[in-house]
């Protein structure tokens, strides 16, 4: 027999790893052997079939996992989102039609979609002139006539209702190291906006004017730009106080110093250029819809490798929740949308909140948003009101990730790169939920913005897609 | 010579940026270097250091650049990949002394990245699993666990070995690697005695004897209760442990503690133990003592076994002379196996107390191989005694619960565990069970153990006397007199303290022997004497 491991072991101070009972730990510690205490559950949160599912493929797996994932990670790290323009969605988006419909999340139809997703639809159909007032839309939205699918099947996101029509214009991120793009529509501001389903006239008022105004001015001062590198951009915002998911005000304010020296040598009249900055200055969410197609279009590059367990999409459309896992391309795995643990404007709380909504999940699954909470202390009041509950929360994304980003650092944890790149296997097998930090709609179309929060997806999405993994992937 | 190295689109820090700029000045050969972003500023020292123009071409503040001025071509390559280095190093959580957390086992392997053992005691249907991982991981591991099923111990113990890993258990209770205790196990001091046991009690009873006899331990190594006793899986964890310690040079005398194992695997023990050529000790309990060979000794009780192993170590030079030294009269109180004639003359005085109606031996245990050394010999020497660790299929009990006639009761057995703690833990159901024994007029003597060490109760004599003290009252109010006979296994090293806890006992009216068997013979010599009647 090799008795040379037993032998070293006998050479050498013990230093231990505890899994089960503390007193175990404590009392190693306490006789001066250094000890590592894990904070021990049960795997699958004890759900037999995910266990069962999970020691299938750590025992026969048909495929290298590893190599798959450190190649899906190797992608996501590697990517380099940039915006390059602006366009029209009909014009951009793969699949766009007059016909359609996208929206956040899952597929959804009609009949079944929540209240600010309803709302928004309503809205878009009245701004692109199919309908003339809310009544009408419905009729026609329900009539079938109108198609709906999720944008992330046409490689776009949209924040809250995420409801992209075909004359909006949209963002244009390419990710110039995969080649692959990604769109979003330019951010509308707070209060009454399409997104949290409102559908007034103030509502396609401004859908207009940001169609007629604000996106020729942006353009064609990006134009003068030339391409913005989101990578770097990101990489900076979260050193000045940003996550790129619920707090954008150092993001929004970069766009803005990148962009204003170029808006003001265009020929447009000096009241317009004025508006468009204003208009600027006065969103802090601006940049949310740059951050999240630049998630988009690095996390689509990890899609569709064989073999590979990592979260490649998490989204959700108000009713539910649902994920994408790499090896597992264009499957949806789906479960009931959480109810969000938030701070609420005045005058509103729990009661009217709406159930999980929107696409900006994709900023989590491309390694910031909520999983570099610590690097956002001044909104740490949505997680639990210290910035210990803040470093906690991107702690813990530690044990569901493969990676460490390169290039996204957070100063308070010493510069270290946020966790990147969610392992299904490692999140059923913890029962640690990717921690995603989201704003609260009101659960009527048409009042918009009522709180913010941190919200937990449903553990049952993680669990179908590992159990469809094993099957798919083990013998 | 001066070179450029640059990466489009990726931004750091100045902070970032400086630090990697003072390591590059630093190094050998570098006359001057500049990591920075490419801004204009920053182009335009770069020109005005004479780098060549041309490589700025096209370059923003988002680029990063560095630029060494370096004796030769390596050198500078060396530079800018130190850099490049220095710039991407990870920075993760520093490890610290005692006892940290983390959230998983992968977590925590990658906190503490020497760590070289695990200690396993989840739910039993995760344990394998965990297991599995931490070998997996090159850890040795000890499962406390139990009820991991056979099929899962021959699975990882077979891997364990093909990686050359101790996997110690499934339901190891005790093992002391390097002077640290394990689980449930006493701080004995160290020396050239290794043991391997495949029952925890068993452990700390020989490792505290030992220590009691101014010997050490080297390794104490528990295997699990079926490493030996299953043929399939046939000392698989055992045999490593003793080749192991055949080539530890710390360890001078071998010792292995077992239940009896299938014959082929006891022969595999002791051609083993041969092939050490080091002295060796062995007990199985409950089976008659093996031939003697020279350097291989075959033990009948703990106390047997840690005396020849300490004599071993003492420097008897063969069986014969540590067996003829333990036996001897002669020999200095230490090294004295118990005396049979003063055993007796103390039963008699205790009997002398007994009522008429008061017969029945019960003994109350919370170690179960210290149950089964009383069971074994109580059986053979007052010919049926009840217990729920019988192996005699007449005398197990129906309902252990209910004493009838003489009885040893393990108060550790799944039985009475499952939802509650074990009572070396938490000694209070033991202390009920007393309370029951107390009020049979029947029950003349009452034997305990007293476990200490770490992992155990805080005070479990504490908890024991003021039940005796009860106990003999009731015993006394009746007419008669309960005899209460206790050893303490632990040492006065272990947090309660052996000798504490053995005045504490005979404070309340309990005779401490200073072994379990010598507490068994004891008792079994009394409840002999009061079933025949005696000297009443």
């Amino acid at each position: 027999m090799n008795t040379k491991e037993v032998l070293s072991l006998f050479d050498s101070e013990v230093i231990a790893i505890n899994l089960g009972l503390p007193s175990f730990a404590e009392n190693l510690a306490s006789y001066g052997a250094n000890v590592v205490n894990v904070d021990w559950r049960p795997p699958a949160s004890g759900n037999l079939e995910a266990l069962k599912a999970l020691e299938q493929i750590e025992k026969s797996a048909k495929v290298d996992i590893e190599t798959a994932n450190k190649e899906a990670v190797r992608r996501i790290l590697g990517a380099e989102p940039t915006v390059v323009n602006i366009g029209t969605a009909i014009d951009t988006v793969p699949g766009m039609a007059k016909d359609l419909v996208l929206h956040s999340g899952p597929p959804i139809n009609w009949d079944k979609m929540c209240g600010p997703m309803r709302g928004a639809v309503i809205g878009g159909l009245i701004y692109e002139g199919l309908a003339s007032d809310p009544k009408e839309a419905e009729t026609l939205a329900a009539s079938g006539k109108i198609r709906f699918d999720s944008c992330h099947h046409h490689n776009a996101v949209g924040p809250m209702a995420g409801v992209m029509t075909a004359s909006m214009p949209v963002w244009i991120v390419e990710n110039k190291a995969f080649g692959n793009t990604a769109y979003c529509t330019l951010n509308e501001g707070l209060g009454k906006v399409l997104r949290y389903g409102a559908y007034s006239e103030e509502v396609i008022d401004r859908l207009k004017w940001i169609q007629d105004e604000l996106a020729p001015i942006l353009k064609d001062a990006l134009k003068l730009h030339g391409p913005i590198d989101m990578k770097s951009i990101i990489a900076q915002i979260l050193q000045m106080g940003d996550e790129g998911h619920n707090r954008n005000r150092a993001g929004t304010s970069i766009i803005i110093r990148e962009l204003a020296p170029h808006i003001v040598m265009l020929d447009y009249p000096k009241e317009k250029l004025s508006r468009a900055l204003a208009f600027l200055n006065a969103n802090d969410h601006f940049f949310l819809n740059l951050s999240m197609p630049s998630a988009k279009c690095s996390v689509d590059a990890a899609a569709g490798i064989e073999g590979s367990t990592i979260i490649t999409t998490m989204a959700r459309n108000g009713v539910e929740f649902g994920i994408k896992l790499s090896g597992l391309p264009g499957q949806w795995f789906t479960g009931p949308s959480g109810v969000i643990d938030g701070l609420y404007l005045p005058g509103f709380g729990p009661k009217d909140a709406a159930r999980d909504i929107g696409d900006s999940v994709i900023t989590e699954t491309a390694g910031f948003g909520g999983f570099a909470m610590a690097a956002a202390p001044a909104i740490v009041k949505f997680v639990g009101g210290s910035p210990e509950d803040a470093l906690a929360v991107t702690e813990s994304m530690y044990a569901i990730c493969n990676a460490e980003s390169e290039t996204y650092r957070i100063p308070v944890l010493d510069f270290r790169g946020t966790p990147t790149g969610i392992d299904v296997r490692k999140v059923v097998e913890t029962g640690i939920l990717p921690a995603i930090n989201t704003g609260i709609a009101h659960k009527e179309p048409g009042i918009g913005m009522v709180g913010a929060g941190l919200v937990k997806p449903p553990e049952n999405a993680f669990i179908d897609a590992l159990i469809a993994f094993a099957s798919k992937y083990t013998n | 010579m001066k070179k450029i190295s640059l990466k489009r689109g990726s931004y750091y820090d100045s902070v970032f940026l400086m630090l990697a700029t003072r390591e590059l000045k630093g190094i050998d050969g570098v006359k001057d270097a500049i990591v920075a972003m490419a801004t204009p500023m920053n182009v335009e020292l770069l020109k005005n250091l004479a780098y060549p123009e041309a490589e700025f071409e096209g370059l923003g503040p988002n680029d990063l650049l560095i630029a060494v001025d370096a004796e030769n071509e390596e050198k500078a390559d060396m530079a800018i990949s130190k850099a490049y280095s220095a710039l991407a190093e990870k920075k993760t959580a520093s490890s610290r002394s005692g006892q940290t957390n983390a959230p998983t086992l992968a977590a925590a392997i990658k906190l503490e990245p020497e760590a070289n053992l695990a200690l396993i005691s989840v739910p039993s249907s995760f344990a394998a699993r965990e297991a599995r991982k931490a070998l997996e991981a090159g850890l040795h591991t000890m499962v406390f666990s139990d009820n991991v099923s056979i099929e899962d111990e021959i699975a990882l113990k077979t891997y364990a070995v093909s990686k050359g890993l101790l996997l110690m258990g499934p339901d190891c209770g005790t093992a002391i690697i390097n002077g640290k205790p394990l689980c449930f196990a006493n701080d004995v001091r160290r020396g050239p005695i290794g043991i391997v046991a495949a029952s925890g009690t068993g452990l700390q009873e020989i490792s505290c004897l030992i220590d009691r006899y101014g010997q050490g331990i080297s390794q104490a190594i528990g295997t699990g209760g079926r490493d030996l006793k299953n043929p399939a899986i046939g000392g698989m964890t055992s045999l490593l442990a003793i080749e192991a310690l055949a080539q530890d040079p710390d360890t001078k005398v071998i010792v292995v503690i077992a239940k009896p194992p299938a014959a082929e695997t006891a022969e595999k023990v002791v051609k083993a133990l041969r092939k050490s050529h080091k002295p060796a000790v062995v007990h199985f309990l409950g089976a008659k003592p093996g031939r003697d060979e020279e350097k291989l000794a075959f033990a009948a009780n703990l106390e047997e076994a840690a005396m020849l192993a300490a004599l071993f170590a003492g420097g008897s030079k063969s069986t014969e002379e540590a067996k003829i030294t333990a036996h001897s009269n002669e020999t200095k109180e230490r090294y004295k196996l118990p005396d049979r004639a003063s055993i007796a003359r103390l039963a008699a005085m205790e009997d002398a107390k007994l009522s008429l109606e008061q017969r029945w031996l019960r003994g109350l245990y919370t170690g179960g191989t210290l149950a089964d050394e009383a069971l074994f010999l109580a059986h053979e020497i007052l010919g049926g005694v009840r217990s729920n660790n019988q192996t005699d299929p007449e005398w197990i009990m129906e309902d252990p619960t209910k004493s009838i006639g003489h009885c040893i009761i393990d108060l550790g057995d799944d039985f009475f565990t499952s939802g509650k703690p074990h009572p070396m833990i938490d000694p209070v159901a033991r202390a009920e069970r007393i309370d029951i024994e107390a009020n049979d007029p029947e029950t003349a003597v009452l034997l305990v153990d007293c476990v200490i060490g770490y992992g155990s109760h805080e005070d479990p004599a504490g908890i024991l006397v003021p039940v005796i003290r009860s106990a003999k009252a009731k015993a006394a109010k009746r007419g008669g007199s309960l005899a209460v006979i206790a050893s303490v296994t632990g040492t006065d090293s272990d947090p309660q303290k052996h000798g504490a806890q053995a005045a504490a006992l005979e404070e309340a009216g309990a005779i401490v022997m200073p072994s379990n068997y010598r507490a068994a013979l004891l008792a079994i010599e009394i409840a002999k004497l009061a079933c025949s009647g005696g000297s009443r």
